[in-house]
């Protein structure tokens, strides 16, 4: 199956300057294995958005369709087939 | 001669470069990535290894976490590793912070970065990535380490001495807050606590074995060291061997952040004074610089060329540094985003003022 991850313009110039990109990924994938797919193509975004140790920077917010993904089961959420998945820095820092 | 002066601000990097340490270029907030994600983070530490050259400098990008970014020709272009250049293992379960601090020895490559949470790292290939300091990492008071205000850090590095007459490859002096000041004389395979003499205000002890919160050591040029602490300003030519001795006559408080020690004569070191733990404001809100040419022994004041009026921005624990010049210059930076430059013994001079306010700053000739 094929998600699209939707990354912020800061971030592009990390992913080839693009701003959508597909991510296969198997029908019963979670949130981190989408992010490790999209890292595997792209390994400059994993430590903007991932400490070292694989966890979610505090100030990144990713949402799953509309949810941010802390409001749901975090790196653990479902992502199905055809979902949205957008990364956006939050409103705090700057 | 030229100069170049290196400012991490809270808002980005600023570059000054001048002949004389009176008139200067100002440049910046360098742009240090095309997204400018990282232009504007707060730098930390910056480092100019001597060796090379390379400006290194430690970025903190509020959203997009901690890098470290280089530049090969004084700042007009940077760039940052293909992978993240400082990382915990996996096994430690930490991540990084911050970078507080870079250090250089004799050997031309080596770099050590001292990082928040409390941790040393090390380069062998000019910064581009390093390796953590197992022993100290491992040490059994890590447990006992914690964060002061401004964070949890090893924040000196002082390669290859261990006091006055003992240097080796081998040695190093690091300082943390708090945790207080660690020796090695094995290259880092062991660590053992130096901090006889100082104070701990906020612990039972008056004198714990570690735990103190030092804020700053400067390495005389004979291998004695100056200590700013939370609370107390200190001398030793040998802290393993001798302790720490209070030399306070003259400041007008014992607390502070910045300490920086003449490169060329040992007796002679820069003190910024701040009023109290309490209160981190310039004493009589007076931008304030103490230097004493004898040990520590008396403290007067160098403010000739500073304002006048009030003042209430200090000076952080890496906000002042001297060049090394064979006639040698002294900078500091305030959190109200000043930078002033002096020669030797002579008045300050303003560099820029308005940055944000000025977290650290390096200097080289050029």
């Amino acid at each position: 199956m094929s998600v699209t991850v939707h990354l912020p313009g800061l971030l592009r110039a990390d992913a080839g300057g693009a701003a959508h990109l597909p991510v296969d990924a198997d029908p019963s994938a979670v949130l981190r294995d989408v992010l490790d797919g999209l890292v595997s193509e792209h390994p400059g975004l994993d430590r903007r958005i991932r400490d070292e140790q694989g966890r979610l920077r505090r100030y990144v917010n990713v949402f799953v369709d509309a949810e941010e993904c802390r409001a749901l089961n975090g790196l653990d959420t479902p992502v199905p087939e055809g979902t949205d998945v957008r990364i956006l820095p939050s409103v705090a820092g700057g | 001669m030229t100069y170049l002066l290196v400012i991490g601000t809270r808002k980005g990097l600023f570059t000054a470069t001048g002949e004389d340490r009176r008139t200067w270029e100002v440049r910046g907030p360098h742009r240090l990535d095309s997204a400018d994600h990282a232009s504007m983070s707060a730098v930390y530490a910056v480092g100019i290894d001597p060796h090379s050259g390379r400006i290194l400098a430690g970025a903190e990008s509020s959203h997009f976490g901690p890098s470290v970014w280089y530049s090969d020709d004084a700042g007009e272009h940077w760039r940052e590793p293909g992978t993240a250049p400082l990382a915990f293992p996996e096994d430690t379960g930490a991540s990084l912070t911050r970078v507080w601090q870079f250090a250089f020895g004799d050997v031309p490559g080596v770099v050590h970065a001292g990082v928040e949470p409390h941790a040393l790292f090390r380069s062998a290939d000019g910064g581009q990535s390093f390796e953590l300091v197992r022993a100290l990492w491992d040490h059994p008071h890590r447990a006992d380490w914690f964060p002061g205000a401004g964070g949890g850090a090893v924040h000196t590095i002082l390669p290859g001495v261990l006091g006055c007459g003992e240097r080796s490859p081998e040695a190093m002096t690091v300082a943390m807050s708090t945790g207080g000041v660690y020796q090695t004389g094995d290259g880092g395979a062991s660590w053992a606590p130096a901090n006889r003499g100082i104070s701990a205000v906020f612990l039972p002890e008056d004198e714990p074995e570690y735990g103190q919160c030092v804020h700053k050591v400067a390495l005389a040029p004979d291998g004695s060291m100056y200590a700013q602490n939370h609370h107390g300003v200190y001398r030793s030519e040998h802290p393993a061997r001798d302790g720490w001795q209070a030399v306070e006559k003259g400041l007008p408080t014992n607390f502070g952040f910045a300490m920086v020690a003449h490169p060329h004569r040992p007796g002679t070191a820069l003190n910024f004074p701040v009023v109290s733990q309490e209160v981190h404001l310039p004493p009589e809100h007076r931008l304030g610089v103490y230097r004493t040419d004898d040990g520590g022994g008396r403290w007067l004041p160098a403010t000739e060329g500073l304002p006048e009026e009030p003042y209430f921005g200090i000076v952080l624990r890496d906000a002042a540094c001297t060049d090394g010049a064979d006639s040698p210059g002294f900078y500091f930076g305030t959190r109200s985003g000043d930078v002033y430059a002096a020669d030797d013994g002579g008045p300050w001079h303003r560099v820029a003022a308005h940055l944000p306010d000025v977290l650290c700053v390096r200097a080289t000739e050029v």
